[in-house]
């Protein structure tokens, strides 16, 4: 089942224009990649997806209905949930409290619950009771992805989850992932890291400068391809 | 080629409209100097208020639309003003013009605790901590039994007969004391309001103006380019504490009596104030201008209505900082872009014969 | 002077002005907004009890149960249309509005009940009292105390017991990411404003049975909830209500030395604490 589809996507942040027409789809089951450098657009995409950002009503479909005017709350209420760049966890609640507070716009039955996060991410259980910022960046990355997963989410979008940790801690994360697919959930990721994001997606699409430069199957893929989509390098001549 | 290019740009701030303006401008100060020979004394009564509101919205303006310092207790400086005149005057004989000046250092003078203390406040927090010394000021004054305690006092008569200037007034060109009186008060507001605005309209125009701006728009960012804005929103508060100073004690030398409800009212000189300011035009000099006038044109409509007219004054500064949060001057000046008392940078010359204005202070 | 009694009467006005603050507190831990109307909504409760007692011949604490659900209706409405739209970035709209809208109360209640003063009856509980050692102490006091109390605790559990509350701790913190978890902060602060104006109501109750108010006597209100607010420190109930009997006892106390200095007791108080502890004495969030 087609769960994401946007035709044409536009943005603007006031009078600057971020995105120029942006497709991309995402199917029930898939995991796939937005790759891109800085200022690419990736956050922007995933701010329109999410309602953060108001857009053209039809420029973002979900299961079939015109979501791209939505705001975040009538988002995430039919099941798309965010996990934002940053992490972004309130530092007046503790770490439940902020697993907690994910739910609060949408109470559905699900896999999903605080026995099911903490079984996914155990160093959690024990921290349960400390304010959300007093944790490492990988175990505050581990409770904004268990927040959005409070809601038994059909499509989950993970901006940047990498960012500012070491890979190691990473690889914690990402390792999480397979459980979370089975779980029935359709993920987007947005990575700078090309290998991570390939390692994980089924496919991806490669942004550059507010458009989708190049897209494909992560096991097809072709490194120069990617390179060029990616920095665009060989489009500009020097003068 | 580069080069040449660079040299060639200057900054103006100069426009045909202000151009057109300042002229204009002479000609009606010059005529206003001359208006007590010819005009009646409750038109120059008027026009006294007018001048003195002007002063004290203009202060207000440059506290709140420059420095971001939004005071509620501005009529600490007015009553320490009027009072600091009345004690000189009536206890220790100064003329009253002298008194003046004096009361708007002893102004200041009370503004230095004052900043330290409220300085300490966040925004809205700072805003009633100015109200709170003003009422420390309303009630420490209404324990000076000299001077009347809690119901006032009035000024000894012979203070403004005997005042600088008034002899000159009542010999050479036949006035009465009591018109005479009013005439002298009209030109020391009227000399206020000139040092006022063009104090105002120097810094603007200055370094430190610009400096100011800054902090008003973002204070770390301001920071970070090495502007003190510690020291300008100081300076700014205690030059303003000076001017208000001066004016409150200017309006109680023409009112010749006091006492600490009204010379502290916080309805007299800081609500209507800022309705003033807020309707006229908040961060910009001409804004005053235009809500004081404004000001005084409903006040004389409305004056029979009582409680009814403050309540139309609140709905109407409510409905314009919801939908003309620029006023009306604002609403003006974006049609037009017209600017009388021109702040904005302006960048001139140059390769291209481009007026480029950057931002809406430059 | 019975220094006894001079501090016992202090910490129970104490209650009072903690009860004046603690909406004023919660508003402002929520969405950082001053509401310099404050004072005049607790007028306007006053005047709405009154109206309830005198037009229907109610006991004032009926009539403040009568009053509570429509002044949550009024401050709903009032945060929902007009105040939500001055939050943002600057902070100059709210201040101005709220200001405006102090005005335009205090005139509003002028011609609507004119500018005589007022008493709100309570009948024989305005002099019981009952004896406490060696002091007497007004049953009235020790009931607004103890409503202080019962209220702050309430205040106290909703906000870190109940979901609801987790919304408030999460919109104060970040309302773009509460939206993202469903929350509309929009209602959020039209809920907190409802609730704050509660709160007022109890306050106008003992606020309108101890003492004579007028349409004018707004202002002086908010000022004692702004200071008992900052003596006791941003974003701590428990600190407000401390606060407040700081005041409290300083004002009394002024007022045992000469009657006519226990306003400006209150404000030295005040000052002293600002001197000294610009952030007050329990802070707890972080501005």
């Amino acid at each position: 089942m087609r769960l994401v589809e946007t035709q044409g996507l536009e943005a603007f942040y006031g009078d600057f224009q971020a995105l120029f027409g942006v497709d991309i789809t995402l199917d029930a089951g898939e995991t796939i990649a937005i790759i891109g450098a800085n200022g690419a657009g990736k956050t922007t995409l995933m701010r329109s997806i999410s309602g953060v950002l108001r857009n053209r009503p039809e420029s973002i479909r979900y299961k079939g209905e015109a979501i791209g005017a939505l705001d975040a709350p009538d988002v995430m209420a039919r099941g798309i949930a965010m996990v934002p760049e940053g992490r972004r966890l309130f530092p007046s609640l503790t770490v439940e409290e902020n697993l907690l507070v994910g739910a609060h716009g949408r109470k559905v039955a699900g896999p999903w619950n605080l026995d099911a996060i903490y079984d996914l991410f155990p160093v959690l259980r024990e921290r349960r009771k400390n304010p959300g910022t007093a944790l490492s960046g990988g175990q505050q990355q581990m409770v904004a992805i268990g927040r959005a997963l409070m809601s038994n989410p059909d499509v989950l979008l993970c901006d940047e989850i990498s960012l500012g940790l070491a890979p190691v801690v990473v690889r914690d994360i990402y390792a999480a992932f397979p459980r979370i697919r089975e779980s029935g959930a359709a993920i987007v990721i947005v990575e700078q890291d090309i290998a991570q994001a390939l390692r994980v997606a089924d496919r991806f699409y490669c942004m550059m400068e507010g458009r989708v430069t190049l897209s494909g199957r992560s096991a097809e893929v072709d490194r120069a391809a990617i390179h060029e989509a990616y920095f665009g390098a060989g489009r500009h001549e020097l003068a | 080629m580069h080069q040449t290019a660079l040299t060639s740009f200057r900054v103006e701030t100069r426009t045909r409209a202000s151009s057109v303006f300042a002229a204009v401008a002479v000609v009606v100060v010059l005529a206003a100097f001359t208006a007590p020979f010819f005009v009646s004394r409750s038109v120059i009564q008027d026009l006294f208020f007018i001048l003195t509101m002007l002063v004290l919205a203009q202060c207000w303006n440059l506290l709140a639309g420059y420095a971001g310092l939004i005071s509620v207790g501005q009529q600490l400086f007015v009553g320490c003003g009027g009072y600091a005149m009345f004690s000189l005057v009536s206890l220790a004989g100064f003329d009253p013009i002298l008194a003046i000046l004096a009361a708007g250092l002893f102004a200041t003078l009370i503004a230095v605790p004052t900043a330290f203390f409220t300085f300490r406040l966040y925004g809205p927090y700072f805003a009633i901590g100015t109200w709170v010394i003003a009422e420390v000021g309303r009630l420490a004054f209404a324990q000076w039994k000299a001077l009347g305690g809690g119901t006032g006092t009035s000024l000894p008569r012979e203070a403004v007969r005997d005042m600088a200037g008034i002899s000159l007034l009542r010999d050479v060109f036949g006035m009465r004391a009591a018109q005479a009186g009013d005439a002298a008060t009209y030109w020391l507001a009227l000399i206020l309001v000139l040092v006022t605005i063009g104090f105002i309209y120097r810094l603007l125009r200055s370094k430190q103006g610009l400096g100011l701006a800054a902090v008003r728009d973002n204070e770390i960012a301001a920071r970070a380019v090495g502007v003190d804005a510690a020291r300008m929103k100081t300076l700014v508060y205690l030059a303003t504490a000076f001017l208000t100073g001066c004016c409150g004690a200017l309006i109680y030398v023409q009112k010749q009596r006091i006492s600490p409800d009204a010379a502290f009212s916080v309805i007299d000189w800081t609500a209507y104030v800022i309705f003033i300011v807020v309707i006229g035009g908040l961060g910009t000099v001409e804004g005053p201008v235009v809500g004081v006038i404004l000001f005084f044109l409903l006040q004389n409509l409305l004056a029979d209505y009582g409680s009814w007219y403050l309540l139309l004054l609140g709905l109407i500064g409510i409905a314009t900082m919801l939908f003309a949060p620029r006023g009306l001057w604002g609403l003006f000046s974006d049609r037009t872009g017209i600017q009388l008392f021109p702040v904005r940078r302006i960048l001139k010359g140059g390769p291209f014969a481009q007026d480029k204005k950057g931002g809406p202070n430059g | 002077m019975n220094w006894l009694d001079t501090i016992l009467q202090g910490v129970l006005l104490g209650g009072l002005y903690a009860l004046f603050a603690a909406g004023l507190s919660l508003v402002f831990g929520i969405m950082r907004l001053v509401n310099l109307a404050h004072g005049d909504l607790i007028i306007f409760a006053a005047f709405l009890i009154l109206f309830l007692v005198s037009a229907l011949g109610l006991n004032p604490f009926l009539a403040a149960v009568i009053a509570a659900p429509l002044m949550f209706a009024a401050g709903w409405a009032l945060q929902f249309l007009l105040l939500n739209r001055t939050l943002g970035r600057d902070i100059l709209p709210p201040l101005l509005v709220t200001f405006g809208l102090s005005i335009v109360i205090q005139n509003g209640l002028l011609e609507g009940f004119t500018a005589d003063s007022r008493r709100i009856s309570a009948g024989t509980l305005e002099t019981a009292s009952v004896p406490l050692g060696p002091v007497n102490a007004g049953i009235m006091p020790i009931l607004t105390f103890a409503s202080a109390i019962i209220v702050i605790v309430a205040l106290n559990q909703l906000i870190y017991r109940t979901a609801i509350g987790r919304a408030f701790r999460a919109t104060s913190d970040d309302p773009v990411t509460a939206g993202l978890m469903g929350i509309r902060h929009d209602r959020i602060f039209a809920l907190a404003t409802g609730l704050a104006m509660v709160v007022v109501t109890i306050a106008a109750l003992y606020l309108g049975t101890r003492a004579n108010f007028d349409p004018s006597a707004g202002p002086a209100r908010l000022i004692y909830a702004f200071e008992a607010v900052i003596i006791g420190g941003l974003g701590s109930l428990w600190g407000t209500l401390a606060g407040g009997i700081i005041l409290g006892v300083a004002q009394t106390i002024g007022a045992a030395i000469n009657p006519e200095w226990q306003i400006l007791a209150g404000h030295i108080a005040f000052l002293l604490v600002l001197l000294f502890r610009p952030r007050g004495l329990f802070p707890r969030a972080v501005d």
